[in-house]
C-alpha cells in the first residue's frame, strides 16, 4: 500500500493539484485537501481496482474540496449576509426599478491575448467577492452543481441561494465593466 | 410589467432554476423592449463560460504543478500514517 501511495503521489499529485486548484482557486487550500485525499485514501483502503487510481482518488478529493467550500460559506451567518444585500442591491437601480448605471454593449475579445486578459480581470473580479459568494459562484456556475445540492451541502435555503448568486453576478458584471469593457 | 430590477433577478434566477412560464413570458416580455437586460442576460452567460474556460485553463496548464515541498510533506506523512 505505501508504496502503492508514492507511486500515486508521483503520477497524480500534479493532476489533483490542478483540480483542486480550478476548483478553490487558493495554493494552499489546494495543497491541503491534496494532501488529506492521500490521507483519506490510505485510511480507507476501498480501493477495489476496478477503477482507475486518479478516478478513485479523485472521487475523495472532490468530497474533500466541498468540505472546504462548506467551510468557508459558514463563515458569515445568515443575519449579515441579508443586511448586505439590501445595501449593496439599492447602487444597482433607481427607485423606479431602473439600471442606475445602464448595462453597456460589452466588445468580446477575439485574439488569443485579450481573451487571456479578459480572463485575469474576471479572475480579480472573482477574488474581489467575498469569500462565501465566490464559493458559491463557482459551485454553481463553474461546476454546475444542482441547486438543491448546493443548498444541502451549504445548509442555506434556496431562496437564500439564489439572492447571494444574483449578488456574485451582479458583482462581477460591474466589475468586469469598469476594469474591462472601460479600459 | 417587470421593471429592470425584478427582470434581472428572474433572469439570474434562470440559470438556477426552470422559471414559471408566467415567469418566462414576464420576461421574455421585458426584454423584447428593453436591450439592457438582454445585455445583461448575455452577460451572464457569457461570464458563465469564461469562467469555465478559466477554470479549465487551470486544470490543463502542465506548469502548474503540487509544490515540492508539500509533496515531500504528503510523502511524510503518508509514511507516518502507515506505522
Amino acid at each position: 500500500m505505501s508504496n502503492n501511495m508514492h507511486d500515486w503521489l508521483n503520477q497524480h499529485g500534479d493532476f489533483l493539484y490542478r483540480f483542486a486548484l480550478a476548483r478553490l482557486r487558493d495554493p494552499h487550500l489546494a495543497e491541503d485537501v491534496v494532501q488529506e485525499t492521500f490521507l483519506a485514501a490510505i485510511k480507507s483502503q476501498s480501493f477495489a481496482g476496478d477503477s482507475a487510481p486518479r478516478t478513485w482518488l479523485t472521487g475523495i478529493l472532490k468530497h474533500k474540496i466541498i468540505d472546504v467550500m462548506r467551510k468557508n460559506v459558514r463563515e458569515i451567518a445568515a443575519s449579515d449576509l441579508m443586511s448586505e444585500e439590501d445595501a449593496n442591491m439599492d447602487e444597482f437601480f433607481d427607485d423606479a426599478g431602473h439600471w442606475a448605471e445602464k448595462p453597456m454593449a460589452w466588445d468580446m475579445p477575439e485574439n488569443a491575448l485579450e481573451q487571456k486578459q479578459f480572463l485575469g480581470v474576471l479572475q480579480n473580479c472573482m477574488d474581489k467577492l467575498p469569500a462565501k459568494l465566490a464559493t458559491l459562484f463557482m459551485m454553481r456556475d463553474v461546476h454546475e452543481t444542482d441547486n438543491e445540492e448546493i443548498c444541502k451541502e451549504l445548509n442555506i435555503t434556496t431562496t437564500n441561494a439564489w439572492v447571494m448568486l444574483y449578488r456574485a453576478r451582479m458583482g462581477i458584471r460591474k466589475c468586469l465593466e469598469i476594469n474591462w469593457i472601460g479600459v | 410589467m417587470l421593471d429592470c430590477q425584478q427582470a434581472s433577478q428572474l433572469i439570474s434566477k434562470s440559470l438556477d432554476r426552470q422559471l414559471s412560464w408566467r415567469e418566462r413570458f414576464a420576461v421574455r416580455l421585458h426584454l423584447l423592449f428593453c436591450k439592457y437586460c438582454k445585455r445583461f442576460s448575455q452577460q451572464l452567460i457569457t461570464m458563465r463560460k469564461a469562467l469555465n474556460r478559466l477554470s479549465q485553463s487551470i486544470e490543463n496548464n502542465p506548469d502548474i504543478r503540487l509544490p515540492s515541498e508539500t509533496k515531500n510533506r504528503i510523502a511524510s506523512s503518508i509514511e507516518s500514517s502507515l506505522d
